[in-house]
């Protein structure tokens, strides 16, 4: 059986490879919530490692909603790119600039 | 001590990794998407080696099979330029690429196996035979965490009607009827009434 520190370095590449995802990515918005996706699957990942090396099934619980929370975000945050899409005929991150920020 | 476990498991994280650096670097969203799927199947597999069989299954089940086909359904229904260059990728690949190594370094000194080595954190002992974790999940679920359950329930329902009320169209196209426009209209709006002499007949008509 690996050990938790071989899960937990897995769950600490994939989530950096995430926040790789949104410094790099400049073009569209779709795959900066795929990024989202990965850092929630790490984090996932890391609740359920601890679950099983303590005997304790409340991270599983955990996971569980963090999973309805990510079907639900990634529903909305697709939603409103369709609707950016409509409006602007773009989902350029950089383009996306309407609040001067 | 390379059980066949170990081996699996690194399988599973090797192909899980390299999919992930895929998914960010990849121009073309479709591979990007499907390579997302390959790193949430392999996470799967590292899921059940954990025990946590139910999860893994959802994961496959309402992931891949839900929100990664809305994902391509959205990558399909937009229509993205990928032959472009893509602007900033080598602006922000060093700084990138520094805050990243930091990160994921600072990660794996934190857990490093003088903390959560086999010593500090030992395997706890196989399930017997007849052991259900879908049981335990749902017996912790539905006593402890009940109200949180129902709360996920409504957070579902809300995440409908705004999905639906954001990209639903209105009526703009199709012709319809406004019954409190019908309701409301007066005869003068209607009927014109014009006062004029009459004409006589001419003759030979």
């Amino acid at each position: 059986m690996p050990s938790l520190t071989e899960f937990l370095t897995l769950a600490a590449f994939l989530f950096g490879l995430g926040i790789a995802g949104i410094i790099l990515n400049r073009k569209n918005i779709i795959v900066l919530l795929m990024s989202i996706e990965l850092l929630l699957l790490s984090v996932n990942t890391n609740f359920i490692a601890f679950s099983y090396f303590l005997s304790n099934y409340t991270g599983q619980v955990f996971v569980f909603f963090v999973l309805t929370v990510a079907a639900s975000e990634a529903a909305i945050g697709l939603a409103i790119l369709m609707v950016l899409y409509r409006k602007r005929a773009t989902i350029e991150v950089q383009q996306l600039d309407a609040l001067k920020g | 001590m390379l059980t066949p476990l170990h081996i699996i498991f690194y399988i599973f994280a090797t192909v899980a990794v390299c999919s992930a650096i895929v998914v960010v670097t990849v121009r073309n969203p479709v591979k990007s998407v499907l390579s997302l799927v390959l790193t949430f199947f392999s996470m799967a597999g590292i899921w059940m080696i954990l025990r946590a069989e139910f999860l893994s299954l959802i994961l496959i089940l309402v992931y891949v099979g839900a929100v990664m086909t809305l994902f391509l359904f959205v990558v399909m229904m937009l229509n993205i330029d990928i032959e472009d260059k893509r602007p900033g990728f080598v602006r922000y690949l060093p700084f990138g690429v520094i805050v990243v190594l930091l990160l994921i370094g600072l990660m794996v000194i934190a857990v490093g196996p003088q903390y959560f080595g086999l010593n500090q954190m030992p395997v706890p002992q196989a399930e017997p035979a007849n052991y259900s974790n879908i049981r335990h999940l749902g017996e912790t679920l539905y006593t402890d965490y009940a109200y949180p359950f129902e709360i996920a329930g409504v957070l579902l329902l809300a995440a409908i009607v705004a999905a639906i009320a954001l990209t639903h169209r209105p009526p703009t196209r199709r012709k319809v009827q406004n019954p409190a426009a019908q309701i409301a209209v007066r005869p003068e709006d209607r009927v014109r009434l014009i006062n004029m002499p009459p004409e006589p007949k001419q003759k030979g008509t």
